[in-house]
C-alpha cells in the first residue's frame, strides 16, 4: 500500500448525514476542550456561587421592602432568577472570550480558511459544545447550592422546562454571535478594548444580570427587549423559567429570541465575508 | 504526466506605508511575488527555496486560496484557489511551520478524530493513513498529550499527520523544519523522503535551509525578491553558480605532506595545521575524506552546505 492514497474521486460533502456528523464532532470537541480546564471550572463555579449569595440576599431584601412582590416577582421567583442567572452567565459565556480576536491579531485566523467548513459554523459548533460543558459544570453547581439554602420557585406549567431549554439554547447562539461580532472588530481596529468594555457593560446591565429589567418602566423595558439583543441573553430565559408572564407571552419572548438569533447570525456571516475579502486581499 | 499546480505570471503586490518625513506617510507598493511561471506535475516533490522575505509564503498562500493574486493565474488540482477555496481545502494538506492547524487544547488523538469528521473521510482510509504516520513519525507516545504540551518538534510531526489524514493530492509545507531540534528535523526529512518516493502525493516544500531539500527534491525552484532565479536540480544550481560545499577535518597530527585532490581546494589551515578546510568544486566529499584518512588519523569531520543566501547572492553578482 502506498503511503497516502489520493482520494480525488470521493466526495461525501453533499451527504447531509455526514455534514451533521461533522458538526456533531465539532460540538463534542468544544465540550472536551473546556473539560481540560478543570481548575478554571472549579474556580468559576465557586465565584459564581459566592456572588449568588450576595445577589440573592439583596434581591430578597428588595422584595421584602416592596411588600413581598417586586416588579411582579415573588421572593421565591427572585431566588430562582438569581441562582439560575449565576449559572446561565457561564453557559452563554458573557465575558472573557477573545479566541477570535487573538487569532486575528496573530494572523492565525488565516488558517481557519484552510478548513473545508464555514468559519462561522466552525466557531458556533465549538461554542455549543462549550455551552454543554458549562451547563453541567457551571450551571448545575450554583443552582444546587442555592436550592439547599433558599426557597426556590419551580415551574408549574408542563411546557416551561422544554421552553427554558430552547430559550437557553437561543441565548447561547445570540451571545455567541455578539461575541463573534465584538471579536471581529479586531479585523478593523488595532485595539478592541473599548468595544469589549462596552459589550461587557451592555450585556450585563441591559441583559438583566444585575437586576431584572422589569424593574424599569414598561416602555423602557419593551424598547430594550425589541431594540437590543441583550435581554435575550439572560433576562428572557430566566423570565421563562420563573413563569413571570402568562404562557402566550412566554412563547412570544422566545420568538423574540429566535428573531435576534437569526439577525445576529446573519450579521456574523456578512462580517465574516467582508473580513475574508480583506484577508485574502491584504494578507494575514 | 498531468499537471497539478500551474502558475502563470503570478504576482502579488502589497501596499505598505512608509515614513516620509516627520509626519507624512507615503504609500509604497512592493511586489512580494513578481511574475512566477511554474508547472508542477503530479507526484513531484518540489523544493521552493529562497532567503527570508523572498516571497515563498506569499506564493503558498495564493496556492492554498487564502490570498488573492494581484495578477496572473493559478490553478491547483484544476481549481482556482480563492473562489473555490472550500472545495480545494478537501484536496490539499497544508503545514505552516509558524502556525498551527491543530487544536491547542485537544490531545492529538482527538484532533485527528475531529479532522476525520470535518473532512468527512471514510473511517477505513483515515485509519490506514494514521497508522502509517504513527509509525513513520513515531507518534505513539504523544497521542494523548494536549497539543499545547508538545514540544515544537513533536507538534510538527502531529501537524504533518493532520495534513495528510484526508488523503490530499497535494501537500504544501511552509518551512516545516524551522526551529526544530536535529532529531525532529531528521524525522520530518525522512518522512518526506518516503512520501516523495511513494509518488502519489505532490509535495511543495518551502524552506530557507538547503539541508532540507538536498536529498529530498530532484527539482529545485529558487526565488529571490519574488522572481524565479533557478529551476532545476541542486547539482545544476551549484554547477551554474560555482557555490561550493566545504569539508572541515580535524586530524590528530598535521599531514606530513599537503593532501591534494583534483576539484578540492584547501581554503584554510588552523589549530597548528591539524584543522583543514577544503572547498569542493567538482570533487566528491568521499574521495577527499578517503585521501585525508590515509594521511593521518581522522578525528572529526564536518560537511558545510553552502547557505542558500550565499547561493542567491552569487546568482545576483554573476548576472
Ligand atoms: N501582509 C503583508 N503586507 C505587507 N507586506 C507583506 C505582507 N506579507 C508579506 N509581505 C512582504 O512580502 C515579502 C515576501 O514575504 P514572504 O512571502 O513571507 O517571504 P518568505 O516566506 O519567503 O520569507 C516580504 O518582503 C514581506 O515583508
Ligand atoms: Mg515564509
Amino acid at each position: 500500500m502506498g503511503l497516502v492514497t489520493a482520494t480525488a474521486a470521493r466526495d461525501t460533502s453533499s451527504n447531509p448525514f455526514a455534514q451533521i456528523r461533522g458538526y456533531g464532532a465539532l460540538v463534542r470537541s468544544g465540550f472536551r476542550r473546556y473539560a481540560t480546564y478543570r481548575q478554571a471550572t472549579v474556580a468559576g463555579a465557586a465565584t459564581n456561587t459566592v456572588f449568588g449569595f450576595l445577589r440573592c440576599y439583596v434581591m430578597l431584601a428588595v422584595a421584602a421592602g416592596a411588600g413581598g412582590v417586586a416588579a411582579g416577582y415573588r421572593g421565591d421567583q427572585l431566588a430562582t432568577y438569581v441562582w439560575f442567572g449565576q449559572g446561565l452567565l457561564a453557559v452563554v459565556l458573557l465575558w472573557g472570550w477573545s479566541d477570535l480576536a487573538d487569532r486575528i491579531r496573530t494572523g492565525e485566523v488565516a488558517t481557519d480558511l484552510l478548513r473545508p467548513i464555514h468559519p462561522v459554523a466552525l466557531y458556533l459548533a465549538t461554542d455549543l459544545g462549550r455551552a454543554g460543558y458549562a451547563t453541567l459544570f457551571r450551571l448545575l453547581p450554583p443552582v444546587l447550592v442555592g436550592l439547599l439554602v433558599f426557597d426556590f420557585y419551580l415551574p408549574g406549567r408542563p411546557g416551561t422546562w422544554p421552553l427554558f431549554a430552547l430559550a437557553t439554547l437561543l441565548a447561547v447562539v445570540i451571545c455567541f454571535a455578539c461575541r463573534f461580532l465584538v471579536n471581529a472588530t479586531a479585523y478593523w481596529l488595532l485595539d478592541i478594548r473599548g468595544v469589549t468594555v462596552a459589550w461587557a457593560l451592555g450585556s450585563s446591565v441591559l441583559g438583566g444580570l444585575y437586576f431584572p429589567l422589569r424593574f424599569l418602566p414598561a416602555p423602557v423595558a419593551a424598547a430594550l427587549y425589541l431594540g437590543t439583543p441583550f435581554p435575550s441573553i439572560i433576562q428572557i430565559p430566566l423570565d421563562v423559567l420563573v413563569e413571570r408572564d402568562p404562557a402566550p407571552v412566554q412563547v412570544g419572548l422566545v420568538g423574540v429570541q429566535a428573531v435576534w438569533a437569526a439577525v445576529l447570525l446573519g450579521a456574523c456571516q456578512v462580517v465574516q465575508r467582508r473580513a475574508e475579502r480583506r484577508l485574502v486581499i491584504q494578507g494575514g | 504526466m498531468s499537471t497539478v499546480i500551474e502558475m502563470q505570471g503570478l504576482r502579488k503586490e502589497f501596499t505598505v506605508r512608509v515614513r516620509a518625513g516627520r509626519l507624512r506617510r507615503a504609500k509604497r507598493t512592493v511586489a512580494a511575488v513578481d511574475g512566477v511561471d511554474l508547472a508542477v506535475p503530479r507526484g513531484e516533490l518540489l523544493g521552493y527555496i529562497g532567503p527570508n522575505g523572498a516571497g515563498k509564503s506569499t506564493t503558498l498562500k495564493m496556492l492554498t486560496g487564502i490570498l488573492t493574486p494581484t495578477a496572473g493565474t493559478v490553478r491547483v488540482c484544476g481549481l482556482v484557489p480563492v473562489p473555490q477555496r472550500t472545495r480545494l481545502a478537501r484536496r490539499i494538506g497544508v503545514v505552516f511551520g509558524q502556525r498551527s492547524l491543530l487544536w491547542w487544547d485537544l490531545p492529538l488523538r482527538d484532533s485527528f478524530d475531529l479532522l476525520r469528521h470535518i473532512y468527512r473521510v471514510p473511517a477505513a482510509g483515515h485509519a490506514a493513513r494514521l497508522r502509517r504516520c504513527r509509525s513513520l513519525l513515531e507518534l505513539d507516545g504523544l497521542l494523548d498529550t494536549p497539543v499545547r504540551q508538545l514540544s515544537l518538534g513533536q507538534r510538527m510531526r502531529g501537524e504533518i499527520t493532520a495534513a495528510l489524514l484526508h488523503g490530499p493530492e497535494v501537500l504544501f509545507l511552509d518551512e516545516p523544519t524551522i526551529g526544530l531540534d536535529v532529531v525532529s528535523k531528521q524525522a520530518v526529512r525522512g518522512f518526506l523522503a518516503e512520501l516523495g518516493a511513494a509518488g502519489e502525493t505532490t509535495v511543495v516544500l518551502t524552506t530557507h535551509d538547503l539541508n532540507d531539500i538536498e536529498k529530498l527534491c530532484r527539482r529545485l525552484v529558487v526565488i529571490d525578491n519574488g522572481r524565479v532565479v533557478h529551476d532545476g536540480s541542486l547539482a545544476q544550481l551549484h554547477q551554474r553558480y560555482g557555490s561550493t560545499r566545504q569539508v572541515v577535518v580535524d586530524l590528530d597530527e598535521p599531514p606530513a605532506e599537503p593532501v591534494t585532490v583534483p576539484g578540492a581546494r584547501l581554503v584554510s589551515t588552523g589549530s597548528d595545521g591539524r584543522r583543514l578546510t577544503y572547498a569542493l568544486a567538482g570533487a566528491e566529499a568521499g574521495e577527499l575524506v578517503a585521501r585525508l584518512a590515509g594521511a593521518g588519523a581522522l578525528r572529526d569531520l564536518t560537511v558545510l552546505e553552502p547557505a542558500i543566501e550565499d547561493v542567491v547572492t552569487r546568482l545576483y553578482t554573476d548576472r
